[in-house]
């Protein structure tokens, strides 16, 4: 551990949730670890390798193939003083689960009269590209955020990984933790003590007065770099990170979407009923003007595996600043950007493993 | 107030006033259902008292016990509190969430009962996390995990049999088999009542307790908890009851059809609460019986008279600050 912060020091997303981990294990001895795969050598794609070896197995362990049981263990084990979490290696998986976090982990705190409280993380990836389909890629957090009694978070860079996850495990609801496949391998500088990113405190990450685009987990990469491509067409785009969406700081979205006048929320999910529809409605309850308002998210089909449909299947740097564009200038014809541009903003493709 | 006080000098006599006080408070719910001054759907278990007895009996005051949406007789077993019992089911404000669990959610951790759920077989795996967290301190106390018949049909108590055997998780699984989930039999849901030996093959000792007897009960669990207590992980006991009421609410269903009164007759005719009053003393069981009734008038009166929740409540307890 150094004394000295290197304000600095660059790190993956991955490193940094890693980095979060061990030193809220550190720190409270009742912070436990547990998950398929959790001990493994590849270890949550690496997001966990190394705990085993600083902490033992009893407070880093896989388990069963036993979602249902697996998660009502970690609310009991939180009911009895211990921090537990728990990690599943895609979001898919936590369907497994609405059971006891909808109707446990949710609910104990309120239904139990205060008498307890479910001090728990469920971490979950979301997976995208090679070919990852229809079973490894949802978004499925709206389904969560629908729930009183959860907090749902999902961080879009290294820096605010490490941030959040030590807010989610010293919070004393659950957490569900959504992490991006895709970001784990992102660069951010990140200071190497701990320290905590509040809950309910969206991120404005780029400033701008044309439209405000608000980017949902790894979707607020892509809005930045739409909002790059839309320089080229002379719009300033405001690219707002919301952090988390439960708790969801609506203020700062409806602020900006009150200065532009205009919001395009993309998200990392389908848009029926998503968080999408939930941003848009808040801020259209909220605003003092009349806003424009977009939503842009998965196409409303079963994610398919085939390149050529998954590209379609998902809203990208283009169809976001096209979007935002016709926004801006409704009365235009359409444009498009530079394809050479486009293709440099456009995202590395992942390439596997899975 | 724990119902088993010193003052209970024997074990009969704890025996007793435990049945005893379960069928009366719950005899006394019944009562006053119809009036609709109880706030909450009741799930009854008399007929069914001497399986919580009997094992709460035989256990030590750090112990946990978890159950399901027919927990008053767990709740009051384990020595819940009566008056906030009664006020939550009338919904006041002193109740043991403030009005807002009713009946089917009835927590007391002062007195460490962990809380019951509606939803079939969710408290099973909360109650091993309980017991992982005790493994972890080093604790010598075990988890008690009620649960009925159905409950044994969820894939979660499979993945629970699993996981408490393989951590060696200080866990008792009771299943208060009362052969019925809600109305169906068991010879409409299992293709088998070998219960105790598929528990056996995740490697958990499993006994069958037939006749209800509260002291047969009272002495597996010792053993059993005995053995818990130095490392011996989790073991199951599967003890056959009877519901004499309807699944939900205070009356009798026999006439809708699904069972008969010739199974409750046979029940009724080893009713535990007659046996174990036999066994004392005439003079001890009116005055067992009489502190009973004061318990329970307290209880009511409590509830009736407290006030019922301000409005903002509404808000409390979202989030755990």
């Amino acid at each position: 551990m150094s004394t000295q912060t290197d304000p600095g020091r660059v790190l993956t997303y991955v490193d940094a949730l890693r980095e979060a981990q061990a030193q809220e294990m550190a720190r409270d001895d009742n912070v436990f670890v547990f998950g398929l795969d959790v001990d493994d050598h590849r270890a949550i794609q690496g997001s966990t390798r190394g705990l085993l070896e600083a902490f033992g197995p009893d407070r880093v362990f896989t388990t069963p193939l036993s979602e249902d049981a697996m998660t009502g263990v970690a609310i009991g084990a939180a009911m009895a003083g211990m921090r537990p979490i728990h990690v599943h290696i895609r979001m898919d998986f936590l369907m497994l689960c609405m059971n006891q976090l909808v109707n446990m982990a949710a609910k104990s705190h309120y239904m139990y009269g205060g008498q307890v409280s479910v001090p728990m993380v469920v971490r979950c990836m979301i997976g995208k590209s090679w070919g990852q389909g229809a079973q490894h890629s949802q978004g499925l957090y709206s389904m969560l955020m629908h729930v009183p009694g959860l907090k749902v978070v999902a961080p879009s860079n290294a820096y605010d990984v490490k941030g959040c996850l030590a807010t989610a495990v010293r919070d004393n609801n659950p957490v569900i933790f959504v992490e991006h496949r895709l970001l784990y391998s992102t660069e951010a500088c990140v200071p190497e003590e701990s320290y905590t990113v509040p809950f309910g405190q969206a991120r404005t990450v780029r400033q701008g007065d044309a439209v405000t685009i608000v980017g949902v987990s790894n979707m607020l990469v892509e809005c930045l770099r739409a909002a790059e491509l839309l320089v080229e067409a002379g719009i300033e785009a405001e690219v707002i990170d919301p952090v988390s969406l439960v708790p969801l700081d609506i203020e700062t979205i409806t602020a900006s979407a009150g200065r532009t006048g205009r919001l395009l929320v993309v998200d990392n999910a389908w848009t029926n009923c998503g968080a999408s529809a939930e941003i848009v409605a808040g801020v259209v309850e909220r605003a003092s003007r009349p806003v424009m308002a977009r939503r842009m998210g998965y196409a409303p089909v079963t994610c398919p595996t085939t390149p050529v449909l998954e590209e379609a299947f998902y809203p990208n740097p283009v169809t976001i600043a096209m979007k935002a564009n016709e926004m801006v200038r409704p009365d235009m014809a359409a444009w498009q950007p530079d394809p050479e541009h486009a293709r440099l903003a456009h995202q590395t493709q992942f390439r596997g493993p899975f | 107030m724990a119902i088993f006080s010193n003052t209970a000098s024997n074990i009969a006599n704890r025996l007793y006033r435990g049945v005893r006080l379960i069928r009366r408070v719950e005899e006394e719910l019944a009562r006053i259902y119809p009036s609709d001054r109880i706030k909450s759907p009741v799930h009854l278990s008399i007929g069914q008292e001497s399986v919580a007895v009997g094992v709460c009996d035989a256990l030590l005051p750090e112990d946990f016990v978890s159950a399901t949406y027919r927990s008053h007789a767990a709740y009051i077993a384990r020595g819940g509190n009566l008056r906030a019992m009664f006020a939550e089911l009338f919904g006041k404000a002193a109740g043991n969430a403030g009005g807002k669990a009713g009946s089917m959610h009835l927590i007391d951790m002062a007195h460490h009962v962990l809380g019951a759920s509606a939803v079939v077989g969710t408290t099973i795996p909360v109650a091993l996390g309980y017991a992982l967290a005790i493994r972890r301190r080093g604790e010598a106390r075990v988890v008690v995990a009620f649960f009925g018949d159905g409950a044994t049909e969820e894939g979660v108590f499979h993945e629970c049999l699993n996981f408490a055997a393989l951590k060696r998780l200080p866990v008792l699984f009771v299943c208060e088999n009362n052969q019925f989930a809600i109305h169906q039999p068991l010879e409409k849901r299992w293709a088998t009542d070998r219960l105790c030996e598929r528990v056996e093959t995740y490697g958990i000792p499993a006994a069958r307790i037939a006749d209800g007897n509260t002291d047969t009960i009272r002495a597996k669990t010792q053993e059993v908890i005995g053995r818990m207590r130095t490392g011996a992980g989790p073991a199951f006991m599967e003890c056959l009851t009877y519901r004499w009421r309807e699944h939900v609410g205070p009356g009798e269903d026999y006439d809708a059809g699904y069972r008969d009164r010739v199974a409750l007759e046979a029940w009724q005719a080893r009713d535990e609460m007659v046996r174990l009053g036999e066994q004392l003393n005439e003079a001890v069981r009116a005055r067992v019986d009489a502190e009973i009734e004061t318990r329970i008038a307290d209880a009511v009166d409590f509830a009736e008279s407290s006030p019922f929740p301000a409005s903002e409540e509404l808000y409390t307890n979202v989030y755990a600050d």
